[in-house]
């Protein structure tokens, strides 16, 4: 029996098939004018903003999420592969393009997985995209939408009849808004998501053919280079242009309130006028002492947050059989990108285009807009792929930068910045510092817990309205986002733990419920934000990692003091059941032996090992982690070797094997590089750690540990974040095994030698 | 500006350009060449690397004029697309980036010192990646594909 058109569409819910004659391919013209209004002209609900089916039966699919190295570009492609149940290669994935793809925000927060790889957004348009086609096809053949099947791009009905994709759509609109009731594949009967399919940019990228946004060349492009205050808050004197007169090749240079940047025909000359430009800056205000930073951020004024507060700490702390206080320090880190940043401009008296490694496509063509004093909607910015982020490295500041140039040349201007540029002005991950204080019954089990910390920040992520949350936008007189001071208010509404300030173990009873991971009811976590010298930003797990190196190093000092094993300790005050699955995985892919830190007996070996745990809930819900460390400590230099990492990781339903493998290798070895060496440094008027040589990065001749990855998939759940939640335990992992081999506990990031040698002295002090 | 003949993956180049730009700028903005990047212009990264008489070089920091008629090779010389060297075999088949703005520094520096010994223990293959930085921390990829390079030309 054949199904009515009518019936068809009701079966569908509210999908209303219609043809229209215009062509796919205008999708992606520039000239055709999409630009519309803020916040996106590409309405997210209409799956042609997200799909095409072309007359070659490609299927390219338009996403605002973008590659830079983490693997979403090849985990989308497979996305849309399975749900068109279409080969791969048949699959053309355009990113973060404002002219042709949806406004998705920000690409960051471990959020793209949740985001379209779930029941919404591009696995929603994908599915819809399906089902719309079935019910073409259903049309087309005279079949019951039930009496068809679909493979690799093909309808064919039970009686052998089939329709090709492109037969029934190839190069026109679906017009169809996304359903809601699409339903996704099953996970069960995937052929090529959760499929460990080679990365896609791979050969490209190891044969030296791939593009990065270094490598955009525009026809009359020019060269630019910024020049930079000395110091934070320093302002311009004056200008001397005379001082560049004999550089050959000069076009300009382009001063705007502190901005400052020289244009000229070839990249030499451009870094030449840079470096020759006399600049006379008035300083800007002496810094606070790097020594004693910690102290000095617990003294200013704040802005306070309380996570959650039962009010009763203070009776409970005097109450408990033993109270244990512990300060955690934790310094400024950055995201250091191996390439220095760089952006392609092309401004017109009447449209801008900008060429830029930005996470936030959107976001950058409005702050662009407003920096050039244009219409929003006369602004593209296309995303192409720089060198490894992590969050908010220069990639913003330099699309800012190059369109000022070019807007002032009035042709396209390529900028690139110096090692410098990058490292003073960057966005650093914050210092933080965190105080507990916990009471332990007779038991040893923790009856009360109360925690305190201070974030220093500075700024942000622009978002669409905010420029002086970069270099750029406080050079040209704009404010940066502020921890304005205020007291804390009673916690209300839901529970949230989005930087993972609250331990696992605390039950986060707020006036919405209780929302923590654990059995801890007495508890308090309160944030002071405080005005940081430097400018801050999300570098990766940013306040997760700082928050959890504390937290789970606390818990495991806790556990010491109770003589209690790491793993059945943290058990028995855990009741999220998926931060208890991993930590079992992990335990026993560890071959973890039961026993209190630290070793029983010590050995009078110059190098001791030991082992450490730590785990996480991901922001509270957005992925879980169990690591294990294995370590060595050499005993006379101080050095820590991690020898060994184990790690357990439910995300739910992982998209790409391969690719998550990798992931979580990198976020463990740049969490070891982080707790090992990593420090951002400065004397009293500016920051020092500005190369290679005084930013310390584990380079690649470092003795590198194994890493063993563990997945936990239980059935049913949706998909999470995974990028940023192995580097989260690391820390803290390490800090952990350390303790567990020389009974000397690390409460200061990075484990330096230095720091390891006095903490072993100290311990062996308090235990003479 | 001085006109200077370039010899870059088998082929001859003249380029017209201030004699001391460092050879970096050269092969990226006159011959548009994308294997070598600028990572940091001070010698401390390795993403600028190029081989030359079968020694690494950082591009970022020699003068085009110091090259003379020596053979330059980048990454993209080594192999194509649909031929790539073995060693950017291995790295495919191991899935050995991120990123991948590195690489450069990474194979070239791995395919210089196999050439030159190739029975190079871990340890001095390590040791020579001394100087090349990777922040993604794709390290053990890396070094797991470098191995299975230098098995293969053992072999």
């Amino acid at each position: 029996m054949t199904q009515s058109r009518r019936e068809f569409l009701k079966s569908c819910g509210a999908l209303i098939v219609s043809f229209s004659a215009g062509s796919l391919r205008v999708l992606s013209a520039q000239s055709q004018g999409q630009f519309g209004t803020h916040p996106s002209h590409i309405d997210p609900e209409k799956l042609d903003s997200w799909l095409a089916v072309g007359a070659d039966g490609i299927i390219t699919a338009y996403t605002g999420k973008c590659d830079f190295g983490q693997g979403i570009f090849t985990a989308q492609s497979q996305l849309v592969a399975e749900e068109l149940c279409v080969p791969i290669d048949r699959v053309k994935l355009i990113q973060c393009d404002t002219s042709v793809c949806p406004d998705q925000g920000t690409t960051s927060g471990s959020q793209s997985t949740p985001t379209n790889f779930n029941s919404e957004s591009l696995a929603l348009a994908a599915a819809t995209a399906r089902e719309a086609l079935l019910g073409l096809a259903a049309v087309k053949l005279g079949e019951r939408v039930e009496q068809l099947t679909v493979a690799d791009g093909i309808i064919t009905s039970n009686m052998g009849r089939y329709v090709r994709y492109e037969e029934l759509i190839g190069n026109k609109h679906f017009n169809v808004l996304l359903s809601a009731t699409a339903k996704r594949r099953s996970s069960r009967d995937w052929t090529v998501l959760g499929k460990p399919i080679p990365s896609l940019d791979r050969t490209a990228l190891m044969t030296g053919q791939f593009e990065f946004v270094h490598h955009v060349r525009i026809p009359g492009m020019l060269h630019g280079r910024v020049v930079r205050p000395p110091e934070m808050g320093a302002t311009v004197v004056h200008v001397d242009e005379q001082s560049v007169r004999s550089v050959p090749g000069l076009v300009k240079v382009v001063v705007r309130k502190n901005f400052i940047g020289v244009v000229a025909e070839t990249q030499y000359q451009a870094a030449l006028a840079a470096r020759k430009l006399a600049v006379q800056w008035n300083p800007g205000p002496e810094l606070p002492s790097h020594n004693s930073f910690f102290d000095h951020l617990r003294k200013q004024p704040s802005h306070d947050v309380l996570s959650v507060d039962s009010r009763d700490i203070e009776a409970q702390l005097a109450a408990a059989s033993h109270v244990i206080r512990a300060i955690y320090t934790y310094p400024y880190q950055m995201h250091g990108s191996v390439g220095a940043s760089c952006a392609v401009a092309e401004v017109k008296p009447e449209s801008a285009t900008v060429w830029s490694a930005t996470q936030t496509v959107y976001p950058t063509r409005s702050i662009v807009a407003k920096l050039l004093n244009m219409p929003v909607d006369t602004v593209r910015v296309i995303y192409v792929r720089g060198s490894g982020c992590y969050g908010l490295n220069g990639a913003d500041a330099v699309s800012f930068d190059a369109a000022i140039l070019s807007q002032a040349v009035g042709r396209p201007v390529r900028l690139q910045f110096s090692r410098q540029d990058e490292m003073m002005w960057e966005n650093f991950g914050s210092a933080c510092v965190v105080e507990h204080r916990a009471g332990m019954a007779r038991d040893g089990s923790i009856v009360v817990w109360d925690r305190e910390d201070w974030v220093a920040s500075l700024g942000n992520r622009p978002g669409y309205d905010i420029p002086g949350n970069v270099i750029t936008g406080m050079l040209l007189g704009y404010e940066a986002e502020l921890p304005e001071p205020r007291s804390a208010k009673a916690p209300g509404g839901k529970f949230r733990n989005q930087s993972n300030t609250v331990p696992s173990y605390f039950a986060g009873c707020v006036a919405g419920g209780c929302g923590g991971g654990g059995t801890i009811r007495s508890e308090r976590a309160l944030t002071h934000t405080v005005r940081s010298p430097f400018f801050t930003g999300p570098l990766r797990s940013p306040l997760r990692i700082q928050n959890t190196f504390a937290n789970e190093c606390f818990i495991d000092e806790l556990c010491a003091h109770a003589k209690a094993d790491p793993v059945a300790f943290r058990l028995q005050h855990l009741q999220n059941s998926r931060v208890i699955g991993v930590l079992k995985a992990a335990a026993d892919a560890a071959s973890w032996q039961a026993r209190p830190s630290p070793m029983a007996n010590f050995s009078r070996a110059q190098t001791v090992s030991g082992r450490g745990i730590a785990c996480v809930a991901y922001e509270g819900d957005n992925g879980y982690a169990a690591l294990v460390a294995e370590v060595d400590v050499d005993l006379q230099t101080g050095t820590v070797r991690p020898k060994r990492f184990i790690i357990a990781l439910d995300c739910g339903p992982v998209s790409n094997p391969d690719g998550l493998r990798n992931q979580t290798e990198g976020g463990i070895l740049q969490g070891m590089s982080r707790a090992l060496v990593e420090e951002v440094t400065w004397d009293n008027r500016r920051v020092t750690s500005v190369d290679w040589e005084t930013y310390k990065s584990l380079h690649l001749d470092s003795e590198m540990p194994t890493v063993e990855t563990v997945f936990v998939t239980p059935a049913d759940r949706p998909a999470t974040g995974a990028g940023e939640t192995a580097i989260t335990v690391t820390p803290a992992a390490i800090g952990n095994a350390i303790f567990d081999a020389t009974s000397a506990r690390l409460r200061d990031l990075p484990f330096t030698p230095e720091r390891v040698k006095a903490a072993l002295l100290a311990d062996r002090g308090a235990r003479a | 500006m001085k006109k200077i003949t370039l010899n870059v993956n088998g082929q001859q180049h003249v380029v017209a350009v201030d004699p001391e730009t460092p050879l970096l700028f050269v092969l990226s903005d006159e011959l548009g060449l994308r294997g070598p990047r600028f990572g940091c212009g001070m010698a401390q990264c390795g993403a600028c690397t190029v081989i030359m008489r079968g020694q690494v070089v950082r591009s970022c920091v020699m003068p085009v004029s110091a090259v003379g008629q020596d053979e330059v090779t980048t990454l993209e010389g080594l192999g194509t697309p649909e031929k790539p060297h073995p060693i950017q075999q291995a790295f495919i088949e191991e899935g050995a980036a991120q990123c991948g703005f590195c690489l450069s520094g990474v194979i070239l520096t791995a395919k210089a010192v196999l050439d030159t010994k190739p029975d190079a223990s871990d340890q001095e293959i390590r040791d020579a990646l001394g100087g090349i930085l990777c922040r993604c921390f794709t390290h053990t990829r890396m070094l797991r594909a470098i191995r299975k390079y230098a098995e293969a030309i053992r072999a």
